[in-house]
């Protein structure tokens, strides 16, 4: 297996809260990884981790073979934020633009991650004009515009509608075939099954690691929501 | 590259708030209109207020727009977005000092040339001159509005930035009190703010045909503080925060 990410004993304090304690993991290469877990249990702090815009108390991110954050992993990664950052002052296509040139990348190339998020219409639209969801898609075609070998991707599909979510689980599915490492963090288990393979976590440490089937398997669940509810009673039995 | 397309992206922000540009170059001219009128019969005294007010207004105005951007950048996420990619702090420092110095150059601009042309201002030196001092000032400005909004969490704090910043530097630049008539203590705070030195050079270009050594002096002294307030604007820009 061909690593693109390893986090290792990472050990993250927010505030006063110890988040991230000793937290470990590997990411394949070329797949759909699920960051899966309740609100709060660490996940966009483990994604800001590894593109590295979190401090760290101790422990090790590397992507790609850098450390998370180094200079040459900044044309390699995009990041979604979970909260949309775009310029709500600006159209669709002038805030894609801007991304798309600090890659160094032509307007063409930003016409089509606007497509690949379904907002060609919009295209023109300020984004302060538009609905939630949208601006979620602009935030995502920002992400998406450099091509980036590593795209890391806190909740992308809330707030679409359902033909919506499964086209850009689509996307994500394509893009992952091309060779992209694509971490998408969701507190929906029933978007999981999408996934090459899930993360979970819960209150900042992974219960499981481990492909859909797998995780299903281990818990002896037929769906992921009883399987994330097994696996946590046994953890706590365990404790 | 990456500075002209982050230049070009704050401009088209700009460019998208109508209301902003208009309120950027009219307020001055309206202010400055008011000055003359307030001192129908003292034409010296508008040249002396309106020739300072020229260096006073691009401060303010940059000041406060500068703050409450670079504000909307860390609260909403951009900021952060953009350390994940290949972007400097210096593109991003100089990206907001050439994108707003360009707007100041041309409120400065309509500014001075309506206190020239309609007026009837009158100054020894000259407008470009003036108006290279005013340009000075507002980059001067950018440069603390960067600097200040990494202190205040909302837009409301960042406005309330402004007195703090701009009210000392005016009571005590020498508008209402010649420098050299103030008590020991308060010329030597006069001494350490840079707005202090606009005006002063702005007096030098106001009462000198040609530019003269003070003037160059005071304007260098300007600019130095920018480099200061961008340094230390660089030092609170953090790729990692809590
Ligand atoms: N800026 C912050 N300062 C202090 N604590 C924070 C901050 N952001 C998040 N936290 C805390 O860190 C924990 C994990 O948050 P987060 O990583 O956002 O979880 P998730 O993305 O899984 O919902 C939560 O308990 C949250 O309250
Ligand atoms: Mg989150």
């Amino acid at each position: 297996m061909d690593t693109a990410i390893e986090v290792t004993d990472l050990v993250v304090k927010r505030g006063k809260r110890v988040v991230l304690d000793g937290f470990s993991c590997v990411i394949p290469r070329g797949s759909v990884t699920g960051l899966l877990g309740p609100s709060g249990s660490g996940k966009t702090t483990l994604m800001r981790a590894i593109v590295g815009v979190q401090v760290v108390e101790s422990g090790g991110v590397t992507v790609l073979g850098h450390p998370a954050g180094s200079t040459p992993l900044r044309r390699k990664i995009g990041y979604l934020t979970q909260a949309p950052s775009v310029y709500a002052d600006l159209t669709v296509r002038e805030n894609t633009r801007y991304f798309a040139s600090l890659y160094r990348l032509k307007a063409a190339v930003a016409d089509e991650a606007i497509a690949a998020v379904g907002l060609t219409g919009a295209a023109g639209q300020l984004v302060a004009d538009l609905s939630g969801g949208q601006r979620s898609r602009a935030s995502l075609a920002c992400a998406i515009v450099g091509r980036p070998e590593v795209l890391v991707l806190d909740e992308p599909t809330v707030g679409q509608d359902p033909v919506l979510r499964d086209e850009l689980w689509d996307h994500f599915r394509r893009l992952a075939a091309d060779g992209t490492t694509v971490l998408v963090s969701s507190h929906v288990m029933d978007e999981a099954n999408r996934c090459d393979r899930l993360l979970l976590i819960r209150e900042g440490a992974l219960i499981a690691d481990d492909t859909p089937a797998g995780v299903k398997h281990a818990a002896g669940a037929d769906d992921l929501d009883q399987a994330f509810l097994q696996l946590i009673k046994r953890q706590a039995v365990a404790a | 590259m990456i500075l002209s397309s982050t230049i070009k992206r704050i401009l088209t922000q700009l460019r998208h708030d109508p209301r902003t540009i208009a309120l950027i170059i009219v307020v001055p001219t309206l202010l400055i209109t008011l000055i003359y009128f307030m001192y129908d019969e003292q034409p010296a005294v508008f040249d002396r207020i309106a020739l300072t007010m020229l260096g006073v207004f691009p401060f303010i105005v940059m000041f406060l727009i500068t703050s409450i951007a670079m504000l909307r950048e860390r609260t909403t996420g951009t900021l952060e977005r953009l350390f994940t990619t290949p972007v400097g702090k210096l593109d991003l420092l100089f990206g907001y000092g050439v994108a707003f110095g360009l707007a100041a150059a041309a409120q400065a601009t309509v500014a001075a040339g309506f206190a020239y042309w309609v007026l009837d201002m009158t100054t020894a030196g000259s407008l470009s001159l003036v108006i290279l001092i005013a340009v000075a000032n507002a980059v001067l400005g950018v440069a603390l509005g960067l600097l200040c909004s990494a202190f205040a969490r909302t837009e409301f704090q960042a406005v309330q930035f402004m007195p703090l910043v701009v009210a000392p530097q005016l009571l005590l630049c020498g508008l209402f009190v010649p420098r050299a008539a103030m008590a020991g203590w308060l010329q030597a705070i006069s001494d350490v703010l840079p707005m202090s030195y606009s005006v002063e050079a702005l007096t030098e270009v106001g009462a000198n045909a040609e530019p003269t050594g003070i003037m160059w002096r005071d304007l260098a002294v300007v600019v130095g503080a920018v480099v200061v307030a961008l340094t230390l604007g660089a030092a609170t820009l953090r790729r990692r925060t809590p």
